[in-house]
């Protein structure tokens, strides 16, 4: 499924996964969401853009401002959504158990 | 490859369950959670504190080149039984996310084997769904410098 491979890829980018972050504590414009960055503004204009399309990420016009939130349901959705956490911890565990076998064989 | 870490998290529930068989004995699996030299090469981060006793604390940190903090968290040791448990809390500092609690289970399966079970429970059940949605939040990449400063602004 398509949808599958695009949120894992969204999520797979550090700056992307900062940003889900911020928004995920409290909803937030592109430029507030920029100006917590150092990289350039297309740079983030671009990894909205990625996280708005595979809905991550939903704008919503407040006004003359548009607010990014963030779309915890499409998490949900994506038929494995605990797969990331899983991951997360299988790559941990995978890393003590080499840390280990390293310091077994000293 | 068979899949050695399983997550368990029944819906509408705060807490979950995380368990792992490792291809090391209970001494050493046991060793990676209490030296501090050991935690810091597989979490991946400094260990400023570890005191491995019951009523002891821990604290964490990671730090970038010029100094700044990119995380830290803390935790008290409520009880630590050698080679068996551990009960913990956690917290992430400056950071929007409440402490949890968890229940460290250490046990040996054969001479060269043994399985880690960790019971974490959360404020509620939205904190919940949320570490599990945002896995990255629990302070494993904390790419960017100046996410401590952004995420004080949030609270």
């Amino acid at each position: 499924m398509n949808l599958r491979r695009d949120v894992f890829q969204a999520i797979a980018d550090p700056t992307r996964r900062t940003i889900l972050l911020l928004v995920a504590a409290q909803s937030m414009t592109a430029g507030a969401i920029a100006s917590n960055f150092d990289t350039a503004r297309p740079t983030v204009s671009r990894h909205l853009q990625i996280l708005t399309e595979c809905e991550l990420l939903r704008q919503e016009q407040q006004g003359r401002e548009v607010y990014y939130h963030f779309n915890a349901d499409k998490m949900k959705e994506v038929s494995d959504f605990l797969e990331p956490f899983r991951k997360m911890w299988d790559d941990r565990f995978n890393k003590l158990e080499a840390v280990m076998k390293k310091y077994k064989s000293k | 490859m068979e899949r050695k870490t399983k997550i368990h998290a029944g819906e509408g529930r705060q807490d979950l369950t995380i368990t792992r068989e490792f291809d090391l004995p209970l001494s050493l699996l046991f060793k990676a959670y209490t030296e501090p030299e050991l935690v810091e090469q597989w979490m991946g981060n400094k260990v400023l504190k570890l005191e491995n006793k019951n009523h002891g604390g821990y604290q964490f940190e990671i730090k970038d080149v010029h100094g700044n903090i990119l995380f830290s968290a803390n935790g008290v040791i409520h009880q630590l039984i050698p080679e068996q448990k551990i009960v913990r809390t956690f917290e992430m500092e400056n950071a929007p996310f409440p402490a949890q609690l968890e229940f460290l289970e250490f046990e040996a399966l054969t001479d060269d084997t043994s399985k880690l079970t960790m019971h974490v429970i959360y404020r509620s059940v939205e904190t919940r769904d949320q570490m599990l949605q945002l896995p990255f939040a629990q302070g494993i990449n904390m790419a960017h410098n100046r996410l401590q400063h952004i995420t004080e602004k949030l609270k």
